[in-house]
């Protein structure tokens, strides 16, 4: 992205192209780009075969608020129990067969 | 006869017929094409965008299932510079949780890696509590910026004005000297911030000083990736066009200067990075069709020599988006549908 005003430049391009991030599957899918270089097509695949719902699914914020409850990986509004950060990512790690970079160190230091 | 309202290259409001509109866009992909002999876009691709440029809707977006992932170059700074008094860690969560953010990114305000090398201890405790708390990718990002290391803020001399005096040959020893300290620079920030449990790094406005800045960066790239090798790198650059400005510095056999988007991209990919992100300057003085006509010329042949992801620069200035600090939602509408549709992109 770049540089403007967060409504002009960052809003706006989320509800114009963006995947949603925790309101659906895009940080999930954004995780594989970064760290595996996958391009879209197949990360959007590789996620919902992992999570077992349809390509339509991850970008969907109705079907994934339920998916992320489920499976305890993070969601939006403040719910009591609900995984808030680093024990999400924990989840989310085993869940795409990912290495992440954090839970690798904070597993370090508690063991 | 009907107008169609668009806007310049500045975001000023203009007029065209249709015949005025179809003419620029034809200029401007042929402008890109001419420049790195690359296609021109298809009749088809022009026809689309014709379309939405006669579409009276103020905001137009990707189709269902064609959305793509953002990542940005420094959440932290875009907070701060709203005037929004907020900690770091709380504009990450601005970005993570009102933003529909699908990776993070910190950043120090004097955003380049020569100025953070001494403030990275400080940085560190930041990220460290940020990665705690946010869930999406967590990335590190600044500017490789070799500008920053000639004199009279550098310790290099400065080889521009070498150059005006004649001294051709220590203006580009001067570049090399620059290299090794920003390589330096580059490395420590990137591997503490690594150490520390960052999910990746990002190299924004990369090449901004020309050809010797695109070879410190890759050379950067090259060292974190095979130390980390399961390190995320993000190399955003300045321009369409690497300015030759040392003239000679090759990377992998490869001369860098004139380089352009579609042989960018491999050699970053070579190098290392995870996602390159293409940036195209908007030329303020003609319209947004042939700006925007342009600059997807010049991105879709980068996306479709690339196996990595693409994230295209879509920010002020660059990428069909006017140079306008509050860019009008219309115009960035238009242009950020037209990169993810046409380039077939996997983010922004």
């Amino acid at each position: 992205m770049g540089v403007g005003d967060p409504y002009g430049m960052h809003a706006a391009h989320a509800i114009v192209s963006g995947m949603g991030g925790l309101r659906t599957a895009g940080d999930l899918v954004a995780r594989l780009q970064l760290n595996r270089a996958m391009r879209i097509e197949d990360a959007k695949k590789y996620v919902a075969g992992r999570l077992g719902v349809s390509v339509e699914d991850i970008a969907d914020p109705v079907a994934m608020r339920e998916v992320r409850e489920d499976m305890d990986l993070g969601a939006l509004n403040e719910c009591p129990g609900v995984a808030k950060g680093i024990d999400a990512k924990f989840r989310i790690a085993k869940l795409l067969n990912l290495e992440i970079n954090c839970v690798n160190k904070f597993k370090q230091k508690i063991s | 006869m009907e107008k169609i309202q668009t806007r310049m290259g500045d975001g000023i409001r203009c007029e065209m017929t249709g015949a005025e509109l179809r003419e620029d866009l034809e200029k401007g992909t042929t402008d890109a094409a001419d420049r790195a002999k690359i296609p021109v876009l298809t009749k088809d691709e022009l026809q689309y965008l014709y379309e939405i440029h006669k579409c009276t809707d103020r905001v137009v977006g990707v189709e269902k299932g064609k959305e793509v992932c953002l990542t940005y170059d420094s959440c932290t700074t875009k907070i701060k510079r709203a005037h929004v008094s907020l900690s770091k860690i709380q504009s990450l969560q601005i970005f993570e949780r009102a933003l529909g953010a699908d990776t993070l990114e910190l950043a120090h305000i004097d955003y380049s890696y020569k100025p953070v090398k001494p403030i990275v201890v400080f940085e560190k405790p930041i990220m460290e509590q940020a990665l705690l708390i946010t869930i999406p990718a967590l990335l590190y990002g600044a500017m490789p910026n070799l500008g920053l290391y000639s004199q009279p803020v550098g310790p290099c001399p400065n080889p521009l004005d070498l150059f005006a005096q004649g001294k051709i040959a220590e203006g580009r020893a001067s570049f090399e000297e620059a290299i090794d300290y920003a390589v330096k620079d580059m490395v420590y920030v990137g591997s503490e911030m690594y150490e520390t449990g960052a999910d990746g790094i990002n190299f924004d406005t990369t090449a901004a000083a020309g050809d010797a800045e695109f070879l410190a960066a890759l050379q950067a790239v090259e060292i974190l990736k095979k130390k980390y090798p399961e390190m995320g790198i993000e190399m955003g650059m300045a321009s369409e066009f690497i300015m030759g400005l040392h003239g000679e510095v090759e990377y992998d056999g490869v001369r860098l200067a004139g380089l352009y988007p579609h042989d960018q991209i491999k050699l970053a990919q070579k190098a290392g990075a995870t996602i390159f992100g293409p940036a195209i300057n908007v030329v303020p003085s003609k319209s947004l069709p042939f700006n925007l006509a342009r600059a997807l010329t010049y991105t879709k042949a980068c996306s479709e020599a690339s196996d990595i992801p693409v994230h295209a620069n879509l920010g002020m200035g660059v990428g069909g988006v006017p140079m306008a600090i509050s860019p009008p939602v219309d115009a960035l509408a238009r242009a950020s549908k037209a990169h993810v549709e046409i380039c077939r992109l996997d983010g922004l």
